[in-house]
């Protein structure tokens, strides 16, 4: 009953390469898991990037390139879950590029519109 | 006396229920590389110790036409049988009887042989196989989702519950596996998930496998929600017959004692860990070198694999391990190891298993994904759990104790019984080349030569904080111990601990950081 004639396992996550952690100004030699790995890192969100926050269909666009739009301004409709998004100008700007074109799919943040 | 006709048509019935769904259903299960219900429950059981009932249970459905349909047990099979010669309840669910799905008398007969579970003090194992709700019976199918999980909830903490995902479990379904103590998966057999492949590419256009989405692999290595996972079915069964080994069979059961073996030579204890203490080894020798013979039933191995949880006897006595792991992640305490720790010291708490923890971490793991996951929230289980725990609590700091990983690995301050460190232990609020940085910050700044002035200062502060004994002298620390004396402090500090008795508030709960 007992499973101590099984000789351990090695553990599937955790890669054999040892590599370098640094910790309170210290450096530690360890494994990283595939999830630290593959963390997103953090970058400072710039609101004239506008991402789609859903994955889902763009339903219609109302913004054209040159446009000058002031905040709020509705500028595509973004249909995910039966809902239709109404993805409004973050800040008050010109749309520089629309990077989607009606009825296309796309994944969660993809790049939908930039704006100056 | 009943009549030979009687006896007869008894036998007819049964064997007819014991086809299942049929040969052909038999067969598509067995082309999937699965067992059938019955031949799983044969196999986990002792031989010959299996009592089914509730074999002529028929469902009451009449719409879709549910009333021309005979299913046989209704698509799960429910009994009582032994384990290693203790008693415990079990279903399966039977996928060759319309797919396994759950509708309100199969629901009813998994409930009838819960509440015996519970009524009874012995363990509840459900094996799970289903495509989910029958659709036929509308909301009556999701009634019975609901008594399940309300049994589990009640159950849970009295006896011990042990999910077995042995194919499909979707939907509402996962919440029966995520209630209960120990989830067990199998190698591309089991699948969990909320929303299914089909309906994430329809709303979403994510095109995905159901292997990829929530596959064994997936959950023992991505989400947690797998405790043991394995390559075969009976690789599983013989799993879970260990971890039953090490359980009681309720909250106020204590668990049969085993064997007392010497740990083996091969795990000697002053050679495992590296003297440098930014240099790794792996934590669990430091815990076969002192268990009895060298046995640790691991639990999520592959998960969080920064921090160790399982189970080993000492002295013949079931005892829960919790150590940190320098081998990965340098052993930091971060939002999943947490998560695993505070659970795991929760479990060892209700079932009356002491405790015993090895700490060697450097700390938390700094960056904006940890603090914006919520790592305050989710560290913070570790500290309720060890607080709140009052089953026998042994600390052994090894290496390094620094700052709020100090505290929260079970130190004195959250009621630990004993803690016990090796001469090699630093117990302070962060290592030295931290500490220096911050404390001569002038002193480096203002040097000709900065990197030997904070080489000089860490050494310093190294010379007169790094060490175990600023913390012994104010009590912190019980016993400055030798390495290979941790079995035999170990060993005496849980002998004298048999009777601890501790009071805690009245409440009607406590509101851990979920």
């Amino acid at each position: 009953m007992s499973n101590k004639e099984k000789p351990p396992k090695k553990s599937p996550t955790s890669e054999p390469r040892m590599e370098s952690l640094e910790i309170g100004s210290a450096l530690y030699t360890t494994r990283l898991t595939s999830k630290f790995r593959n963390r997103e890192l953090w970058q400072k969100p710039d609101k004239r990037i506008i991402e789609a926050v859903i994955p889902g269909l763009i339903q219609r666009i109302m913004a054209k390139e040159g446009d000058e739009v002031a905040a709020g301004t509705p500028l595509l409709i973004l249909e995910a879950m039966k809902m239709r998004n109404e993805i409004l100008a973050p800040v008050g700007g010109v749309v520089r590029k629309i990077h989607v074109s009606e009825g296309e799919m796309v994944p969660k943040s993809h790049l939908l519109i930039e704006m100056d | 006396m009943s009549s030979n006709k009687k006896v007869q048509e008894l036998k007819k019935r049964r064997e007819e229920v014991q086809q299942g769904g049929g040969e052909k259903a038999i067969q598509k299960q067995v082309a999937m590389g699965k067992l059938t219900a019955r031949e799983r429950i044969i196999k986990l059981l002792d031989e010959g110790s299996f009592n089914e009932y509730d074999m002529f249970v028929e469902h009451e459905a009449r719409d879709f036409g549910m009333d021309r349909k005979k299913l046989h047990g209704d698509g799960v099979i429910v009994g009582t049988g032994t384990i290693g010669g203790r008693p415990v309840c079990i279903y399966a669910q039977d996928f060759t009887v319309a797919g396994g799905s759950l509708g309100f008398m199969h629901a009813r007969k998994i409930t009838k042989i819960m509440d015996h579970s519970l009524k009874m003090r012995m363990p509840l194992i459900g094996i799970n196989d289903s495509g989910g709700a029958r659709i036929q019976e509308g909301v009556n199918s999701l009634a019975g989702y609901g008594e399940i999980f309300f049994r589990n909830t009640l159950a849970s903490g009295v006896i011990p519950q042990i999910s077995v995902i042995l194919g499909p479990c979707a939907g509402g379904a996962v919440y029966s596996p995520a209630l209960t103590d120990f989830v067990f998966v199998v190698d591309n057999i089991s699948k969990m998930f909320i929303t299914g492949p089909e309906v994430i590419k329809t709303v979403l256009g994510e095109d995905i496998s159901m292997e990829e989405l929530g596959g064994a692999r997936v959950h023992s290595e991505i989400t947690g929600n797998a405790h043991f996972f394995s390559e075969s079915e009976d690789e599983c069964f013989d799993q879970i017959k260990s971890l039953l080994s090490y359980l009681p069979w309720s909250n106020t059961d204590v668990p049969a004692r085993k064997e007392i073996v010497e740990p083996l030579e091969e795990f000697n204890v002053s050679e495992i860990v590296p003297a440098d203490k930014r240099q790794p080894y792996d934590v669990r020798n430091v815990i076969r070198a002192v268990t009895d013979g060298s046995d640790f039933f691991e639990i999520q191995e592959s998960w969080a694999a920064n921090m160790v949880i399982g189970f080993g006897t000492m002295n013949g006595r079931t005892i829960g391990f919790v150590a940190n792991q320098p081998l990965v992640l340098a052993g930091v305490l971060d939002v999943d190891s947490s998560d695993k720790a505070g659970r795991f010291i929760r479990y060892c708490d209700a079932f009356n298993i002491p405790i015993v923890t090895f700490v060697d971490l450097p700390g938390y793991l700094p960056g904006v994904d940890q603090e914006h996951a919520g790592v305050i929230r989710h560290g913070a289980k570790v500290l309720y759990a060890y607080s709140e725990a009052t089953v026998p609590k042994i600390t052994v700091i090894i290496r390094k104790a620094y700052g709020g990983g100090y505290i929260a690995m079970n130190s004195r301050h959250l009621r630990a019984d004993f803690v016990f460190a090796w001469p090699d232990a630093e117990v302070a609020v962060m290592g030295p080349e931290g500490a220096a940085n911050i404390i001569f910050r002038k002193e480096i700044a203002a040097a000709e030569d900065p990197d030997q002035m904070r080489a000089q200062k860490v050494q310093e502060y190294k010379e007169k904080f790094a060490n175990p004994y600023v913390a012994a002298a104010k009590g912190y620390i019980d016993s400055v111990i030798e390495p290979w004396e941790t079995r035999k402090s170990l060993l005496h500090a849980l002998d004298v601990s048999g009777e601890k008795s501790v009071g805690m508030p009245m409440k009607k709960h406590g509101i851990p950081p979920f």
